[in-house]
């Protein structure tokens, strides 16, 4: 049904010439790791993106769509993680939003509609008040809109992007049975999801993709999870990280300590963190590491949560708390979170440390900041004509480092990088790698989140394993693998 | 910086919307001196000079707020209840002039302030909270004046709003020059102001950055109130009387001026000074088109096309 497709952005191909075929009427998977090209395969598949060269055929007949529309209508819907409905309309409203059955005097027929879409819904085998606005609905009665309104429109291939991300035990069981239902009815499912023990229980076949290349095809009843561990994760690491110092100066003196952070999304969250070590946080898309971070320095609200910093409790409710405290988050999003683009690169850099920076007037003390400003952009071989230059005009590389400046200026001595190298070359990568181990010799104790394997492998003294909002496992560096990595972060319990 | 570089500057410097508004503040002088021969004499001059002052200083207030991506729509029944409180304390309560200015300002700044928190803290669009604070101030200075002007100010109070410094600059232009340098300060030399555009400019960022962003949203509509007040002295002083329905439309000037001087609607760009040739090239227009007999009707409607020409202008700029 594919060709190579291939799918190119600017400065990367994230899908190398992916072909594979999906039977019609059978539940296909699709795993691998964060950016694998899962995702975009699917955006490709649903006429999100269009790819940069290859074919796909559906039933024989060649087809391409330029946008989501023409995808739908050829038979190809999507349900995506985030749900594309209008929380104050009701479900009929939502399964019919932008295809409203109409009378002939040009009104709206709310009766046709109303009795189609129970029909829809009967066929679902779902019962459900159809009146209630789609906000007051649970998760999955909203998930079950989201199907309704694919099925509504004669779907013949429905794609699901790790659909149980959100439902609880039953309410998955609840969506098997359903899925079940349509593959009866002939639908082909396309599944995506980190849960190998889900795509076990409901998939015929799975395909496994790979940093945008495809690795395999085959029937899951001849696959143990071991087997598709490796498929997932099977690649030469290049080293282009630092050495881990020997011995460890510090090794023992307990910097930070986090006891049971709790809230909307993670759940009981403790762990240390040692002065000059690099702990690196692994799991898949949605396991809960920036949530928990995030949940750590304040900017999320949580629960519950203990934390101690040199053995002293200290409460951290924002983070300007945090900071005061010397915890720094290092946002995942550079231009979301981390720049104000419309600033100069002086500007950004001295952002956090402006009071510091001025005196007792409270003015800005320029030849100070300039300073301080020039000897990051020194130390950190951040490319620019001036400091004067906008953020905006700088690339991905160079923004990065603009944002770890800023944060490194603050004395902070507790640093936790968000994803610090997504989407950076690998010139400055391996800059930025040097910088935190650097960082960490010199005694700074610093958390890192990151969703490239042979990254955490590569940096990290410890390596924390989430999955769903929980720690799964505590890896030392050394010993830690991709494949043991993968076994905890798809959710399994000690080997 | 190399030649070539320096020449697009040149280039995109022109095309700004503050450089846009300079021009068109020349030749609206040009035009107006050779149609009409009163244009250019003293008394015109420092007539558009003293009618610019509260415009140019409400929009000084308006530049923190809309800096900050927010607006506020009460500055002019502000100005006008605080002049009147001003007027009051003067002549029920007998406070000398001084202490009845500081007490009409401190009232501006508490009425900002009650908005900045709506906004910041409540988190209720400030299009809302100040359009329901215009609404408020208006009644309450309708309330205080029972609907009459208070008349019968001090002799010596009639300084601030007519009375000329060195014998030459009118006193609100001076007062206006004051405001402006402040701010000024503020916005280029303080932390304040850096937090402030860069506020604008990405709020989450700046949270994340450890700075309480609420607070200083909060202070910006603070800062309004306090420039409003001032204004309101200069209205009151100017007027002989407290009159509560002074300033009635002044906030759109004021929002004309800044947007006219290039500051971005959504908030993080823009500059104090670019928002002070926009209250001349207003001052200009409404006194030249005054002195050719234009209708006011027409020159409202002229105002507004002219508001919604320089908004558009600034959005398909920032589209670049």
């Amino acid at each position: 049904m594919m060709k190579n497709i291939t799918k190119s952005f600017p400065g990367v191909t994230a899908l190398k010439g992916v072909s594979f075929n999906i039977r019609r009427g059978e539940v296909h998977a699709i795993v691998g790791e964060n950016g694998a090209g899962k995702s975009t395969l699917m955006k490709i598949l649903s006429g999100v993106y269009q790819p940069t060269s290859g074919e796909f055929f559906l039933d024989g007949r060649k087809v391409s769509f330029k946008d989501p529309k023409e995808a739908q209508l050829s038979g190809i819907s999507i349900i995506h993680q985030e749900f594309s409905l209008i929380p104050y309309l009701n479900s009929v409203e939502n399964i019919y939003l932008g295809r409203e059955i109409r009378k002939a005097n040009g009104l709206l027929d709310k009766k046709k509609m109303r009795e189609k879409a129970e029909e829809t819904l009967k066929r679902l085998n779902a019962d459900f008040d159809l009146n209630k606005p789609i906000a007051h609905l649970s998760v999955a009665n909203q998930q079950f809109i989201e199907i309704a309104k694919a099925i509504s429109i004669d779907t013949k291939v429905l794609i699901f992007d790790e659909p149980t991300a959100s439902l609880t035990g039953n309410e998955i069981n609840n969506l098997f049975k359903l899925i079940e239902t349509l593959k009866a009815d002939g639908v082909t499912i396309i599944y995506i999801s980190h849960h190998l023990d889900e795509i076990i229980h409901i998939c015929d076949r799975l395909t496994v993709l790979r940093d945008g290349e495809y690795v395999d095809t085959k029937d899951v009843a001849k696959c143990t999870k071991q087997e598709i561990v490796k498929m997932m994760v099977g690649r030469e690491i290049i080293n282009v990280f630092p050495e881990r110092p020997s011995h460890h100066q510090f090794r023992n003196e307990i910097r930070l300590q986090v006891k049971k952070i709790t809230n909307s999304n993670v759940s009981d969250i403790s762990f240390d963190l040692k002065k000059g070590e690099i702990l690196g946080v692994a799991g898949l898309v949605g396991s809960g590491r920036t949530e928990m971070v995030r949940a750590l320095v304040g900017a999320d609200p949580a629960e519950e949560k203990e934390v101690y910093i040199n053995g002293e409790k200290a409460t951290i409710k924002n983070p300007t708390d945090a900071l005061s405290h010397g915890i720094c988050l290092i946002p995942e999003s550079r231009k979301t979170q981390g720049l104000i683009l419309d600033m100069s690169i002086k500007k950004n850099i001295s952002l956090p440390i402006l009071n510091e920076l001025s005196n007792r007037l409270k003015i800005i003390n320029r030849k100070r900041e300039n300073n301080i400003v020039n000897k990051s952009i020194k130390d950190l071989l951040i490319k620019t004509p001036s400091s004067m230059q906008k953020a905006k005009n700088l690339s991905g590389g160079n923004q990065q480092k603009v944002v770890l400046a800023k944060w490194i200026n603050t004395d902070s001595n507790i640093l936790i990088f968000d994803e610090p190298t997504r989407g950076i070359d690998i010139g400055a990568k391996e800059e930025i790698y040097r910088l935190m181990r650097d960082l960490a010799d010199d005694g700074i104790s610093i958390i890192m989140i990151s969703s490239e394997l042979p990254e955490v492998l590569g940096m990290s003294d410890r390596v924390l394993v989430m999955y769903k909002g929980r720690v799964q496992a505590m890896l030392d560096g050394k010993e830690a693998t991709q494949e043991k990595v993968m076994h905890y972060a798809t959710g399994g319990v000690n080997q | 910086m190399n030649g070539l570089t320096m020449k697009r500057n040149y280039k995109e410097m022109f095309k700004t919307p503050e450089m846009l508004t300079l021009i068109g503040f020349f030749v609206l002088c040009i035009i107006f001196s050779v149609v009409s021969e009163e244009f250019l004499s003293l008394t015109n001059v420092s007539n558009i000079i003293r009618q610019v002052s509260i415009n140019g200083i409400l929009a000084v207030g308006m530049t923190f707020v809309i800096l900050t991506g927010g607006i506020d729509l009460s500055v002019g029944s502000v100005m006008a209840l605080t002049g009147t409180i001003m007027a009051g304390m003067m002549i029920n309560v007998g406070l000398p002039p001084f202490a009845a200015v500081l007490v009409g300002i401190i009232l501006g700044a508490v009425i900002g302030y009650i908005n900045g928190a709506f906004t910041a803290y409540a988190r209720i669009p400030a299009i809302i909270v100040t359009l329901a604070m215009m609404e408020i101030a208006r009644g309450a200075a309708l309330l205080y004046t029972g609907g009459y002007p208070l008349s019968g100010l001090p002799a010596s109070y009639s300084f601030i709003g007519q009375g000329y410094l060195f014998g030459v600059i009118p006193m609100p232009a001076v007062i206006m020059i004051i405001v402006f340098v402040v701010a000024y300060i503020i916005l280029n030399h303080l932390p304040l102001g850096r937090y402030i555009y860069a506020i604008g400019g990405n709020e989450e960022a700046v949270r994340l950055s450890g700075i309480k962003v609420k607070r200083i949203k909060a202070s910006v509509y603070l800062i309004s109130g306090i420039t409003a007040g001032i204004a309101g002295a200069i209205m009151s002083s100017r007027l002989s009387s407290g009159q509560p329905m002074a300033g009635e439309g002044y906030e759109l000037d004021a929002i004309a001026a800044v947007v006219l001087g290039g500051t971005s609607i959504a908030g993080g760009r823009g500059h104090i000074f670019g928002t002070l040739l926009g209250a001349l090239l207003l001052g200009v227009l409404s006194n030249g088109l005054n002195l050719l007999g234009v209708s006011p009707y027409v020159q409202r409607v002229l105002k507004g096309a002219i508001i919604i020409g320089a908004i558009y202008y600034s959005s398909i700029r920032q589209k670049d």
